[in-house]
């Protein structure tokens, strides 16, 4: 078995699958370098990720399936999810040794399962376009803290850029650390480095401006009236809204935590 | 400052709670020069703790009302606090709230609080604020107050993505008995002057790229169940004429909340008719997307919905002669009507079935509820249901299977299919 080790990104997934193809190996197994586990009878190839072989690979695929098949791809990936590469690797193999698109072949178990991670991943995309609660600070900038199950910032990008066209804002993926920012013009991937506490120079409260507490408060105020109590159904208040979300969401934590 | 405008929408949110629709999808307005906000499928920001989608700020502009409709909390005889916001109470609490991402827009209702063109002209003003002054392209729902002039209804329909009229009341005769200030062809009036309206600038659309957007997400219309002792039939036949009459993109149905104890209506402490609420959206939904016609599921053989099954598995269980049907060669339109198949699983099997032969295995894999489905298909593989049963034996075995699954839903809000 043929195990190759990626740097965990789509470029450097694609450069593997391009290694693969001109190596001919078969099986293989695709694995991250956070995820590989030491195994003495293997050999593990560490891929060198390479952007122009990573375009040769997409711009195969693109050639033989739909538009929409390939960011259903590129979905999948982002899910993160352990061994999804695999099921991957076996679809852009069938979409290869195909003479028709397999993209609706669903009783193939690999296109069947891609179909159902994408969902899975559009489900958490639409959850966090729905989820971001932004804050407003007194230098004017809207942020928002989040911790999707997936890696999906770069499918909401977008949708905020297109929607808060007149507004700073920025939204942190907590669990992966890193975040988007927009600042009236374009939006960049940023770090941030939270303030140390051990430096405990700069105060790490974060300065609201002095409406924010008021309109945390209305909306608090809006959700909990807008109930109708005589039809209370927490189980399916439960299943829309996770409890593993409420920590992030203005009408279902605390008021003024800072 | 801050006390007043948290009671005003406290008490101007409890008052709009009762309008169940909170939809923000069917508009696709752009955001333009930078502005704020735009229109898409609709996003559902949060859920209520009765479990709805919470999409709009949806509350009443005031609850100062002068009619006295039995069914409503804001009717003139009810003893509560009445309250007004300004227009630009309203117009900061929409831009704040849509800012911090918490909704798509707003939805605005309110009281009639001296005719029906003051109202009217009020949120006319406010929507225009919105659009004029603030660049803002998100949602927004007007309610179309019943004998507002032509003129605002046109301007409504500038600004606003949705405009609505509540029927409330399904027959004519309950609307009488329970809303005896309001005239039922009153509330017809301005949705057929949009409805025409709206087609009429569908064409100038057409021919002017430029022309600007009227309505485009349409009409809706709500009706309260089970407060005039309407039939089922009434309901849906009423909800059909909308449909084809008025062009209204959406029908809602909400189970009457008791809000007092006048003896024309159920008394406070009546449970929410919310299994019958769950059917009639079934039937709604077999009547826009799966090609049912409304006397196929409810006529005077029928005049009402079985509680214990969902409408669709009941129409097939009274029309046994169309089924069983081969699933690998019977047309989109036909998959469509069986129980157990639903619609995104009807596009599967029509796509992977030009692949292979589909069996069992595949169906229930693509989505296919097999135990339901069973008695009503055959497919790629040799065993399928032989036996010639009875209708009531299948509706036995197929709630057997899933008796206790159906008690447990059935007490919460069904899903669809
Ligand atoms: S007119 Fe509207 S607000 Fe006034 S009592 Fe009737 S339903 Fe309620």
């Amino acid at each position: 078995m043929g195990v190759f080790i990626y740097d965990s990104t789509w470029t450097g997934f694609l450069s593997t699958i391009f290694e693969i193809f001109e190596r001919r190996v078969r099986p293989v197994n695709i694995t991250t370098v956070g995820r590989y586990m030491p195994d003495v009878f293997a050999q593990p190839l560490h891929v060198t990720t390479d952007e122009v072989k990573a375009e040769r690979v997409l711009a195969g695929i693109a050639k033989k399936i739909s538009a929409p098949a390939v960011r259903k791809l590129y979905a999948c990936f982002l899910s993160e999810l352990p061994g999804i590469e695999n099921t991957l690797y076996a679809y852009i193999r069938l979409v290869f040794a195909m003479k028709e698109s397999p993209e609706r072949a669903y009783a193939d178990p690999d296109v069947l399962r891609v179909s159902q991670v994408d969902k899975m991943v559009h489900r958490e995309k639409h959850r966090m376009e729905a989820f971001v609660r932004f804050q407003l600070t007194s230098d004017d900038l809207y942020y928002a803290a989040v911790e999707p199950d997936y890696n999906v910032l770069p499918l909401i990008l977008n949708h905020f850029k297109r929607r808060y066209a007149d507004q700073r804002w920025l939204i942190y993926d907590l669990r992966r650390d890193y975040g988007i920012y927009y600042d009236l013009k374009t939006v960049e991937e940023v770090t941030l480095s939270f303030n140390d506490k051990s430096t405990g120079s700069e105060p790490s409260i974060p300065l609201f401006h002095e409406e924010e507490a008021l309109y945390q408060a209305l909306w608090k105020d809006y959700f909990k009236h807008v109930n109708i109590k005589e039809r209370k159904n927490d189980k399916l208040h439960l299943q829309h809204v996770p409890k593993r979300y409420w920590k992030n969401l203005t009408e279902k934590f605390n008021l003024l935590m800072w | 400052m801050s006390e007043r405008i948290r009671e005003k929408l406290q008490i101007l949110t409890d008052a709009a709670k009762y309008d169940v629709s909170c939809s923000s999808s069917g508009s696709s307005r752009k955001n333009k020069n930078k502005g704020l906000g735009d229109t898409g499928n609709g996003i559902c920001h949060t859920y209520t703790e009765d479990g709805r989608c919470v999409s709009l700020l949806k509350i009443l502009f005031t609850n100062v009302c002068i009619f006295d409709c039995a069914y409503c909390v804001t009717r003139k005889s009810n003893d509560i606090k009445r309250v007004a916001f300004t227009v630009q109470e309203v117009v900061d609490l929409t831009l704040n709230f849509y800012r911090r991402n918490y909704i798509e827009g707003l939805f605005l209702s309110s009281g009639i609080f001296k005719d029906a063109d003051h109202t009217m002209e009020r949120l006319v003003r406010v929507a225009k604020k919105l659009r004029k002054e603030h660049n803002f392209n998100g949602y927004i729902h007007l309610k179309s107050i019943p004998g507002a002039s032509d003129e605002l209804m046109h301007e409504a329909g500038l600004y606003a993505d949705r405009l609505s009229i509540n029927i409330e009341i399904p027959t004519e005769s309950g609307l009488k008995l329970l809303a005896p200030d309001k005239d039922h062809k009153e509330m017809f009036r301005p949705m057929n002057y949009l409805k025409n309206e709206i087609i009429l600038k569908k064409e100038e659309k057409k021919l002017f790229r430029k022309a600007p957007l009227f309505t485009p997400a349409g009409q809706s219309s709500q009706m309260i169940i089970g407060a005039a002792k309407e039939s089922d039939k009434d309901i849906m036949y009423t909800a059909a004429k909308l449909y084809t009459g008025f062009n209204l993109k959406r029908v809602y149905y909400s189970g009457y909340v008791p809000v007092s104890n006048d003896r024309r209506l159920p008394g406070l402490g009546s449970a929410v008719p919310m299994v019958r609420e769950n059917r009639l959206y079934q039937t709604d939904w077999l009547m826009r997307f799966y090609g049912f016609g409304v006397k196929e599921l409810l006529n005077d053989a029928n005049p009402h919905l079985d509680l214990d099954i969902d409408p669709k598995l009941s129409w097939a269980l009274r029309n046994l002669s169309c089924f069983p049907m081969d699933i690998n060669k019977v047309s989109l339109h036909e998959i469509l009507r069986v129980p157990g198949i639903g619609m995104q699983s009807a596009h599967k099997i029509v796509a992977a079935r030009k692949f292979q032969k589909l069996n069992w295995d595949h169906l229930k894999k693509i989505g296919v509820a097999i135990n339901r489905a069973k008695y009503f298909i055959t497919c790629g593989s040799r065993q399928f249901e032989s036996r010639d049963l009875s209708a009531m034996k299948i509706k036995q075995f197929i709630l057997g299977g899933s008796a206790s699954k159906y008690l447990k839903i059935a007490q919460q809000q069904l899903s669809l299919f």
